[in-house]
Parts: structure tokens; sequence; C-alpha cells
């Protein structure tokens, strides 16, 4: 295991609520840079929402408010000085389902970098080679960049949603089941992927998969009912966990 | 009977489904007849092989005996020809008015005695006169020429759309996406409440309140004009894009908005780069359910427009459309005269527009576009 490296993120008693319902209580977790942090736990157990209010998506969804702090490079995320769209554009997110704009693949790698002012053709042209290189995607779309992106296979649409994601430099990366709905093949390609990828970002992947998360993570956080139930380095979660919970959990008892 | 036999239960569902089935065939077969005798109105106009000659007659009738009003416009000559010729709905014409062979005897006389002036305008082809830039239908010398309505349909339609249009959209993209819950909540229903609004009524309001302040503001000669008419027909407009267009704005998948606003894009550009592209298909059926609505309308153009038929693009002078044409003479038109026909023929042109404007809705929307975002 490598050596600790520095805290990008961290939070301190996180809690959060939707209208009167509580979904997350007193969440205390760092996230080390260049480090991939894996959030496991059954459906509901709230990894999902944590995850979503890293970058504030939570913001969307109507009478949600937070306890705590929430802190990315000891800055509070939640602060009144902090602009969301700045924020968001540092902290980049991969989603569940494939999200391609209805627009050419070239178009939607470049959506992130035009949103900041008009950029010379070439320089986009740069971005998109390697956007689409980092994403393993280049060598299958280089021929078809000016095509709808709808028109590429499952897989294919995630992995440009990464290549758009990463196109803007994020310091953070966050994955919510980015492989849910993936077939084995292009799973194994994006974890490659996410592995290659830490050592640029800080990356924070929540996922069913339990296979998935020993495979590609350093951390692993277990979620039960709201509640983080043991944070640990991946390794000791999977092999020698603390809490009873987590060994059903990961030895398949319940969940 | 066996065991898979049906049960009085299913028997009883076999009747409704029939009956649905029934009604819905008669609605379909009634629509399809009222096309039919719109055109067949309208074919009269073509039917005639001497038509020109049968308009001198009228013409020159028309002149002879102004007081009897009813025969010299309707034309035994026409109708007898076409119904040996051509179509039987023509004969049922003439079982209707039974026309008189006498009166044949006196129209060619009447035509010899026409007038030089008016004996070569009477001459004239029916494209002649359809291109004409004169309407004047009730005179001793009728003048059919579409143009002036042509003309003043196109642009009251046109200013109905440059205002109806981006104001719908634009509401559609606020309550879709910007506006909190509760505005929305109230914003919606009122803006739809607007499309049950009668005509008449925003006619009225156009006829009294619009005109006078757009005079006051912009000392236009005159008080009722394209201008006015064209601002009440977006009236009708607005609800109708902005239904449509709402809908579909908030039928592009919410990940698509989440996506983009996570990509550190704001409301604005997420709103105008990523959801309105995608929803453009729905948008553009909008508009161009839009243009249909303004070129249909009947009320707010007959009240609000001034009703001239002039030959001028000048919004801010009386115009008239067709559907306001029609709306105004078809009640004292003479019926199976030659007026009558052309405006059924005005009617079967509304039908075919508003018919291709969907057509091209269908093919275009569901061709063009949805293979522009769907890939190839």
């Amino acid at each position: 295991m490598a050596k600790e490296t520095s805290i990008k993120a961290r939070t301190q008693t996180f809690s959060f609520f939707y209208g009167q319902k509580q979904a997350l209580f007193d969440i205390n977790i760092d996230m080390h840079e260049n480090r991939v942090t894996a959030f496991i736990g059954p459906s509901g157990c709230g990894k999902s929402t944590f995850l979503r209010s890293i970058n504030r998506m939570n913001d969307l969804i109507e009478s949600t408010k937070h306890t705590g702090l929430m802190e990315v490079d000891g800055v509070d995320v939640y602060g009144s000085d902090v602009d969301v769209v700045t924020l968001r554009r540092r902290i980049g997110m991969v989603f569940q389902k494939s999200t391609p704009f209805p627009k050419s693949i070239f178009e939607n790698i470049t959506y992130g970098l035009t949103l900041t002012g008009k950029k010379s053709k070439s320089e986009l042209e740069e971005v998109v080679e390697s956007s689409l290189r980092r994403a393993a995607l280049w060598e299958e779309v280089k021929d078809r960049l000016h095509h709808s992106a709808l028109g590429l296979s499952g897989g294919q649409q995630q992995r440009l949603c990464i290549a758009r994601a990463v196109s803007v430099n994020p310091e953070i990366l966050l994955m919510d089941e980015p492989c849910s709905a993936l077939d084995p093949i292009s799973t194994g390609k994006v974890e490659e992927l996410i592995t290659q990828l830490k050592d640029q970002y800080t990356i924070v992947l929540v996922t069913h998969n339990m296979q998935q998360a020993a495979r590609v993570s350093d951390y692993t956080g277990f979620f039960l009912m709201g509640k983080l139930i043991e944070f640990d380095r991946t390794r000791t979660i999977f092999t020698s966990p603390s809490k009873k919970e987590t060994e059903d959990y990961i030895t398949g008892r319940f969940g | 009977m066996n065991r898979f036999s049906a049960t009085s239960k299913r028997f009883g569902e076999h009747i409704a489904e029939w009956s649905i089935r029934i009604v819905a065939s008669l609605s379909i077969l009634v629509i399809f007849l009222i096309f039919v005798f719109v055109f067949r109105e309208a074919a009269g106009l073509f039917s005639g092989a001497q038509r020109s000659q049968a308009a001198a007659e009228a013409a020159a009738s028309a002149s002879a005996t102004p007081a009897d009003h009813e025969q010299d416009v309707y034309n035994p000559d026409e109708e007898t020809d076409s119904a040996a010729t051509t179509s039987p709905s023509n004969a049922n014409d003439q079982d209707v008015y039974n026309p008189d062979a006498t009166i044949e005897e006196p129209a060619p006389a009447a035509a010899s005695t026409a007038t030089p002036e008016e004996a070569p305008q009477a001459s004239k082809s029916l494209w002649e006169q359809l291109t004409g830039s004169i309407w004047q239908p009730v005179s001793e010398d009728p003048k059919f020429g579409l143009i002036p309505l042509f003309i003043g349909t196109t642009k009251t339609t046109i200013v109905a759309i440059v205002i109806g249009a981006p104001l719908g959209i634009l509401a559609a993209l606020y309550t879709a996406f910007f506006a909190s819950p509760r505005v929305r909540n109230i914003v919606k229903p009122t803006i739809e409440l607007l499309a049950g609004f009668p005509s008449v009524v925003i006619g009225f309001f156009c006829l009294t309140i619009v005109a006078t302040f757009l005079q006051d503001v912009l000392g236009t000669a005159f008080r009722l004009n394209a201008l006015v008419g064209g601002f009440g027909l977006s009236l009708a407009v607005i609800p109708l894009v902005y239904s449509i267009a709402e809908e579909s704005l908030t039928a592009v998948p919410r990940s698509l908005r989440e996506a983009s606003l996570a990509l550190g894009s704001t409301e604005w550009q997420t709103a105008y780069r990523v959801m309105l592209p995608a929803a453009a298909p729905g948008v553009f059926a909008a508009v161009l359910l839009g243009v249909g609505r303004a070129f249909g309308e009947t009320m707010i153009a007959l009240m609000a427009t001034g009703n001239a038929a002039m030959k001028t693009w000048s919004v801010f002078e009386p115009a008239r459309t067709f559907a306001a044409t029609i709306g105004s003479e078809m009640g004292e038109v003479v019926w199976g005269s030659e007026h009558y026909g052309i405006l059924f023929l005005l009617g079967s042109m509304l039908f075919l527009f508003s018919f291709g404007l969907n057509a091209v809705t269908e093919l275009y929307v569901k061709s063009r576009l949805i293979k522009k975002f769907q890939g190839k």
C-alpha cells in the first residue's frame, strides 16, 4: 500500500436532511489526494447522497439542508463565499447512467471548456484527443468525432462521460456507480481507467460492487442506514474489518 | 364450450371495444366529409370548361339586372356544364338550385350589351383573377385578387410569431428551469388559461385598448393595423407555444441537466446549450403549430387588423387575412356564386396550409432532427 498522501477533502460531523428525513448522520471522512476512496453499502444507505454533497449537486433538490463541515482544500464548500459553479468546475462527476448530451462526440468533450469562453480550434482538438485518450476511447471514435454521441454503445458512452469530466481538468473526480449499467468488459476498461486516472485526480467512487471496491480503491468506507460504519484502508476493510456489520456485508450475509 | 371459451365479462369488453371503434371511425368520417365538402365547393370554380365565358355572362347580367340578385350571380351555364361532364356533386347543386333554362336566354343578350370597359375585365381567366391585386368581391365588377389577402395573412402571421414564439419559448424555459416550484405552479396554469380565452375577448381587447395604446406610442396613421392584429394573434399563439415547448423541455431527462451542471455550467448555459437543443424537435413543433394557429385564427384577425385588403407589406397599415375574409363574407355571399366558390377556395388553402405545416412538423421533427440528435 502506498504511503499516506495529503488530505484533499474531508468532512466533520456532516449530516444531511431531505426535508424532515435525515439521510446522513455525523459523517467523518478524510479523502486523500491521488487516491481512490470507495463507498460501499446497500441501496439507500446514503453513499450517493454523500457523494453528491461534495460538489453540492444536492442543491438542486428542494428543501434539503446539512449540518457539519464539508471541506475541500481546507475551504468549506457550503461557505457563503463559495460559488457553486466554480466549485463544480473543480470537482468533476460521472453519473450512474451515462449522460451524453445530444450533440456530437467532439461537442460533448468541448462543452465544459467552452463554458468559460471561446477557445481556439486547435486547442479544442488537442483537449478532445487527450481527454479521449485518457478515457481509452480515442482509438474507437477518432474517425467519427463529429457524429452524435448517442450513436455510441453504453460502455463507450460512459467512457465518453468520463472523458468529458476530465476534459476540464478537475481536481476531484466523483463517480456514482459508474459501472452499474455496463457489461463486464466495459467495466474492466473503466476500472483500468480509474487506476490510471488516480495519478492526476483524487477519485471518490460509489459502488454496489464490492469486488470493484476491492480491486480499484485505496480506502473504503462502509455506509449503512446513513451512518458511516467503518472507514479504513481497503485491504483492512476486506481482510480484517473491525465491525461486525461490515464483515456481515462484505461476506454477503446481508445486503 | 371448452376451458378457453370467453367469459361473459369478456363479452362486455368486446361491446365496449367495438363501440369505441365505431365512434372513432365516425368522427374520422365526419372530419373527412367536411374536407370533401370544402374542396367540392371550391372545385366548382375550376370545373366549368367555359368558365371565362360564364364569368362574362355573370358580370354582364349583373350590370343588366342588379336587382335580380340571386339569379345573376348564380351561374346556370357553368353548373349545367360541369354537372354533365364532371362531378356528380355538382349535380346535387343543380337539384337544389334547379337552374331555370330561361335565364340563359337573356344572359348572352346582356353580354352583348356589356360596356367595353367591363368586357375585357370580366373575360379574365380564373388564374388571372386570383392573382390580381384587388379584392373587391361585392361590386358590379367583382375582383377576386388574392394577393392582398395573402400579404395580409402573411404579415400578421409573421408579426404574431415574431412576438409570440420567443416569448412563449422563453417563458417555457423560465418555468421549466429557473422558476421556484411555487412560482411555476402559479405561472404555468395562468399562461395555459390564456389558451382557453375566447378569441373574441382577445380581439375586443386589442380593438379597444391595444390599438389606441400602440397608436399613441407609435403614431401610426391607421389605428387598426397588422401590428395590432399580429399582437392580438400572438396572445393566442403564446400559450400554445408555451405549453408545447414547456412540455418538451421538461421531458428532457433530468440527468442531462445534472451532467451539465456538474461540469460547472450555469443554469442559463445549461438551459440554452443543453436543454433547448435536446428539446429542439418539440420546440420547433411548438413554433410551427403557433404559425398554424396565427394563420387560421379568425376572430382576432377580423377585429384587430383593420380588415382592409391592401397590397402592402407595411405592418403599420391594415391587413385582411384569409380566415377573416371567410369569416366576414361567408354570411352574405350568394350560395353557389363565384365569390362563394372562392371563399371555399380560401378555406381549402387554409386547410392545405395547416396540413402542410403539420406534415412538415412530422417529417422534419421525426426524421431530420431526431436523426441529428441520435447519431449518424
